[in-house]
């Protein structure tokens, strides 16, 4: 057992990926030398190579098409969108390609690419490096998209996702790498499509994943002061969503929040709920409530603590939810 | 028009062999003879589909005519495990490939989006999304750099990797990024680009100031234009380009100089766009007659041999004609197999809810039967 930011979690599960595989390669921009903006990538040129761990030209289509042809030459491409705002260049190459070529090939042709995406908000960075683009890849057949909100989860679940032969975007809680958590390596890890149940309650079940995930339970925490009993779950997995454990909890409370910080409009929320009514129909007692981002671009860093969901707005909603 | 540069041409249209100071044909007449079957039986290949379209059995075919020395000089001189990333288009190089004619048309027939194995083949799926298959193709070429295969001096181990495209692809924005990959990394890669003067309606001036192989310098990497219509240059030029990528010297860009003499595709219109007169002009560079002419009148070919290709030609477009009807439609319930290498318990369902959903209107049918 150590305790170990979740940063430098992601960078020990790449590390013992390429040390167990010698075809899965790391390429993005600053990945090498500098070891990423975000040092995820810390010391793996130096350990690995320059041919494993590439400095690639500022081109983010370029990034996901070339691995797409390293991957029919049999390699593991591990790519780094510097930021989720970057992404929408690389989005043709991900969405026709990526998705779809294993379709298309009639199943010949296996993308087992990782595109790590640092994802949300609440750094103080300007336009474009706060963004949550997840329900565009989930919308997209052939991905698997997962959301990892911890050290302990980011370590297994970046080896899962290399390891796995389907392309997986993998994003990334930017605002909480630095935050630190107990991870036992000894410890058989959960699969990586599986939601997860990260505190136990029985009047509200909260749903959320990434950034949000510690948002929630320090709600619950508080709302536990006022004698509210809250079940958080991380949703984990987006792409598929792995919703019976999520099921089992509305059975039992009758009442969900789910929670994101991207735009509530057809948004991973929305899915969810939808699921949710259909699975759940008779035992809810509140409609499935949703809190995320309104429907404006993300606004300019001052103001953004006022715009994400907080403990306060997490609480408002389930006290909504109560009221019904 | 500007005048057009020189190009690289080692038989003119009227089938004279022709010097050039860099570039030579390195093969003999036997060699030409079934290059010239090749550009036959493709024609043929292409002229069937084509029909096989006016009569519904296809969806779209995208013809191409008028291109075949390019795709064929090229691919001839490409070695078994040189890997070709093409468009939609590349039906001759297909044919080099190996890849049987039948299969091309599963596609454009509607019943997959791809029938041959491309690891098997080293010859990538039909790619429709205009320039991404030259990023593949530059990846790819990273992955054989990576495995040592290039410039170790083994021929059979080496490998070069091309990538096809068309005029308009240079416009996107994956070719540019592809060009720059292949430069700074000195990827094994040669950039086949067939101007065929238009892209569906533009003409190459929607696309270009200068000549496209001219693009090249600005990446840092050689670039030439080439007679796409002379299937011998075609082959040299691409052989030398190929082998300079195998030994490690990187890029190439490769403009063959053609025309596309049919329309876009078999949905399109070339007469809203194009002057006739402009077409007339080019069939007198067609790129099977000049190879006919030349074999005729210095190899010495009689007329038999003609005949026997003709011959060959009727057999394969009654072979691809048979194939083509024979494929049955896929069953709906397949579309879930392959979404995913591994996959999701998620689509399990859909596909289970589905096939139940069918089966209620088999035993509606059976019941009212």
């Amino acid at each position: 057992m150590s305790t170990i930011t979740l940063a430098k979690a992601l960078n020990d599960g790449l590390r013992a990926s390429m040390e167990g595989d010698a075809k899965v390669v790391v390429m993005g921009e600053d990945v090498g030398k500098l070891g990423g903006v975000f040092r995820v990538t810390d010391g793996l040129q130096k350990d690995f190579g320059e041919d494993r761990v590439i400095d690639t030209p500022l081109s983010e289509s370029g990034i996901v098409g070339t691995a797409v042809g390293l991957a029919m030459r049999d390699y593991r491409p591990v790519c780094e969108i510097q930021f989720d705002g970057f992404v929408y260049p690389a989005y043709d190459q991900i969405v026709s390609q990526v998705a779809k070529l294993h379709f298309r090939s009639g199943g010949r042709l296996p993308m087992p690419i990782v595109i790590r995406i640092p994802f949300g908000g609440g750094i103080g960075a300007v336009e474009h490096h706060s963004e949550s683009p997840e329900a565009q890849f989930a919308h997209t057949a052939g991905l698997k998209v997962v959301a990892c909100s911890n050290a302990a989860d980011a370590y297994w679940m970046i080896q899962q996702a290399i390891a796995c032969d389907d392309p997986v975007v993998f994003l990334e809680p930017k605002r909480r790498y630095w935050e630190k958590a107990n991870l036992d390596r000894e410890a058989a890890p959960a699969p990586l499509l599986s939601s997860k149940v990260v505190r136990d309650g029985t009047d509200v079940t909260v749903l959320a994943y990434g950034p949000m995930v510690k948002t929630c339970l320090e709600s619950a925490i508080a709302a536990a002061e006022g004698g509210t009993s809250i079940e958080v779950i991380d949703l984990r997995t987006l792409s598929p969503l792995d919703l019976e454990p999520v099921y089992a909890s509305v059975r039992r409370t009758g009442r969900v929040v789910v929670v994101h910080e991207a735009v509530v409009n057809l948004g991973i929320g929305a899915e969810v709920a939808a699921r949710i009514t259909e699975q759940c129909f008779y035992a809810l007692e509140a409609p499935v409530l949703r809190v995320g981002g309104f429907d404006t671009p993300y606004p300019p860093s001052r103001i953004e603590e006022e715009y994400l969901p907080d403990l306060d707005r997490v609480l408002d909603a389930v006290d909504r939810s109560l009221a019904y | 028009m500007p005048e057009e540069p020189e190009f690289v041409q080692l038989l003119t249209p009227e089938g004279e062999r022709v010097e050039h100071p860099s570039f030579a044909f390195d093969g003999d007449d036997e060699m030409i003879a079934s290059m010239y079957r090749d550009l036959v039986l493709t024609r043929r290949i292409d002229t069937e589909a084509t029909a096989l379209q006016r009569q519904g059995e296809l969806g779209i075919w995208a013809s191409l005519l008028g291109q075949e020395a390019a795709q064929i000089g090229s691919a001839r001189a490409l070695r078994p495990q040189d890997f070709a990333f093409p468009t939609y288009r590349e039906h001759g190089v297909a044919w080099c490939k190996g890849i049987d004619p039948v299969a091309l048309l599963s596609l454009f027939r509607g019943v997959d989006q791809g029938s041959w194995n491309p690891l098997e083949t080293n010859f990538g799926l039909y790619t429709i999304v205009i320039g991404a298959q030259t990023l593949h193709a530059t990846g790819y070429a990273m992955g054989v750099q990576r495995d040592g295969a290039v410039g170790t001096g083994d021929d059979d181990r080496d490998t070069a990797v091309v990538a096809y495209f068309g005029d308009g692809a240079t416009s996107q924005g994956d070719v540019n990024e592809a060009f720059i990959w292949a430069s700074v990394f000195n990827a094994p890669v040669v950039f086949f680009c067939q101007n065929n003067q238009w892209a569906i309606s533009e003409p190459i001036d929607r696309q270009t100031r200068i000549p496209l192989y001219q693009r090249a310098s600005g990446f840092g990497f050689p670039g030439l234009r080439v007679d796409g219509n002379d299937v011998l240059a075609c082959h040299a030029v691409t052989k030398a380009a190929t082998q300079r990528a195998r030994e490690g010297s990187g890029p190439t860009l490769i403009e063959a100089f053609t025309y596309r003499m049919g329309a876009h595709t078999t949905s399109d219109d070339p007469t809203r766009y194009r002057l006739s007169g402009d077409l007339e002009r080019w069939k007198l560079k067609d790129p099977l007659a000049r190879v006919h002419a030349y074999l005729t009148r210095h190899a010495g070919l009689a007329e038999d041999f003609f005949a026997d290709i003709e011959a060959e030609s009727d057999v394969l477009a009654h072979r691809i004609r048979e194939g083509c009807v024979a494929m049955a439609d896929p069953h709906v319930l397949g579309i879930f197999d392959k979404v995913y290498a591994e996959q999701t318990e998620e689509l399990a369902a859909q596909q289970a809810g589905y096939a139940a959903y069918l089966d209620t209107f088999e035993t509606q049918t059976g019941a009212h039967a």
